[in-house]
């Protein structure tokens, strides 16, 4: 359909966009558009001013400071694919983002408008989750650095107030002896997973899992770390057996619902299944 | 709402449109300037037909406002034809029948020059990995896939 009507701002500060959204509680904010637009062509929102943030300067910075990976919330995916400092200091990320969407919805989606879109499928939200991110937000009342745990409310929800923007994320770059794994399935190329899994440890010296990190991915009605095969793997040495013991857990801990898709015990073992093969591939173990 | 003026680049002209806020691109190309060859399929950004070039870089033309070309270059499928030949792309979608209704050719096309020329060793793999945000209801892909392997040669050569 044609998009409602609607008026159209494109500040060229951080300031200005702030006070237009926070002068008109019906305004939004229009980053890459690639789930905005889609939500106005379907009609799902008749917001009365879109304040495109694409003109101001600096959003969409890609830094690392002190050990942290900041990244602008205006980066398109393509840009932060293609960083020498993500290839070098986030890998999972950077394998996270060739699952997003396709070429053409690269090109113009930004993180900012991910993470604030906030679906319970966006791949960036469990590499966010798991990897303890901090999502960085200016509002009227200033900046905040909120925890990714405290970040995502609902499906399509945040703790974002009204008018308050995303203007970065931070992460923890990735140690190099740190063990990843990334997987998921969708339908077809491109589209929302059904399920996925982002999963991360560290091998102490004696070959045991250490501190592991599950985040689930479209499963459930928001992103969310999975702690229960967490407990299971800590400790433990690497092994089939031990990778499938924490799967089960997984699939018994994801509160899948029934939709369009599947049926919600097929969505939980899919999410078991996930865990299974991003755990296999961080152990570099072929599943039989 | 009242139009915005803007000015930008198509298909190497200097344009001026007056546009309202709503108009997506791919309406302002084709109604506004008749440039009818970037198709509208779905105009919510599954189908890929509405693909142009936005500096240089494929994106969906129905999930952009046409204000927001403003100060940007744009290249329809009529920039990457010419009058006298055939494209390598064009050439290659003929020699092995990569269309039949033709709806999805537009999309197809923009998207593999942008791959090509930025990736001319593009393998099978990479082809519809890339292409995998544009759909076809008729060929079954194969022979899209065939024809884009097929136009390699001349995007490597002009590499050389
Ligand atoms: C065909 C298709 C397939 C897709 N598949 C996937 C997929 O597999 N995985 C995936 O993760 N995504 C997918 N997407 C969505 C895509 O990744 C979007 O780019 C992303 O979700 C939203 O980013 P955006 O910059 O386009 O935001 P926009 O569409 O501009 O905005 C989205 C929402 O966030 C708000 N917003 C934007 N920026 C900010 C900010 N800085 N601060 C506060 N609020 C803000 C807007 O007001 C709006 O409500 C797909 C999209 C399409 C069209
Ligand atoms: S018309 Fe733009 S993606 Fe279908
Ligand atoms: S040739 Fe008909 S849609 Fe592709």
């Amino acid at each position: 359909m044609k998009l409602p009507d609607f008026t159209y701002a494109a500040p060229t500060d951080l300031r200005g966009a702030i006070s237009l959204l926070a002068a008109d509680p019906a305004a939004r904010a229009l980053a890459g558009g690639q789930s905005l637009i889609p939500v106005l062509a379907f009609r799902l929102g008749a917001p009365s001013m879109l304040v495109d943030l694409s003109n101001i300067a600096d959003l969409d910075k890609i830094e690392v400071n002190n050990a942290r990976l900041r990244i602008g919330a205006m980066a398109r995916w393509a840009a932060v694919a293609e960083s020498p400092l993500v290839h070098t200091h986030h890998p999972l990320l950077r394998a996270a983002i060739s699952h997003v969407a396709h070429y053409q919805v690269r090109n113009r989606g930004t993180i900012g408008g991910s993470l604030a879109h906030a679906d319970p499928a966006a791949e960036l939200a469990a590499v966010a989750l798991a990897c303890d991110a901090t999502i960085i937000a200016q509002g009227p009342q200033g900046q905040r650095r909120i925890a990714v745990a405290d970040f995502f409310c609902g499906a399509l929800t945040t703790a974002l107030t009204p008018a308050e923007l995303v203007i970065a994320l931070e992460l923890p770059c990735m140690p190099t002896d740190l063990r990843w794994g990334f997987a998921e399935f969708a339908r077809r190329r491109g589209d929302f997973a059904l399920a996925g899994a982002v999963v991360h440890f560290s091998l102490d010296a004696a070959g045991a899992i250490i501190n592991p990190h599950i985040a689930g991915i479209g499963a459930s009605d928001r992103p969310r770390r999975l702690t229960a095969p967490e407990t299971v793997l800590a400790g433990q040495a690497p092994s089939l057996a031990i990778l499938r013991a924490a799967a089960d857990v997984a699939t018994a801990e994801t509160d899948a619902a029934d939709d369009l898709h599947g049926s919600a015990a097929y969505r939980r073992s899919l999410a078991g299944t996930m865990v299974l093969r991003a755990l296999a591939d961080a152990c570099a173990i072929t599943l039989p | 709402m009242p139009t915005l003026p803007i000015d930008c680049t198509v298909n190497g002209a200097a344009t001026h449109l007056d546009v309202a806020p709503r108009t997506i691109l791919a309406d302002a190309l084709r109604q506004d300037l008749g440039l009818t060859g970037t198709h509208v399929g779905c105009a919510h950004g599954s189908c890929g037909a509405c693909t142009i070039l936005l500096d240089g870089a494929a994106v969906r033309s129905c999930l952009m406002l046409a204000v927001q070309a403003a100060g940007h270059a744009i290249t329809t499928i009529e920039g990457l034809s010419n009058p006298d030949a055939l494209t390598p792309l064009q050439a290659a979608f003929r020699k092995h029948g990569a269309l039949q209704c033709g709806f999805c050719t537009p999309g197809m096309i923009v998207t593999a020059h942008a791959l090509l020329s930025a990736n001319p060793d593009a393998d099978a793999d990479t082809i519809r990995d890339m292409l995998s945000g544009n759909l076809c209801r008729c060929t079954g892909y194969i022979s899209i896939i065939e024809a884009v392997l097929d136009a390699r040669a001349a995007y490597q050569e002009a590499r050389a």
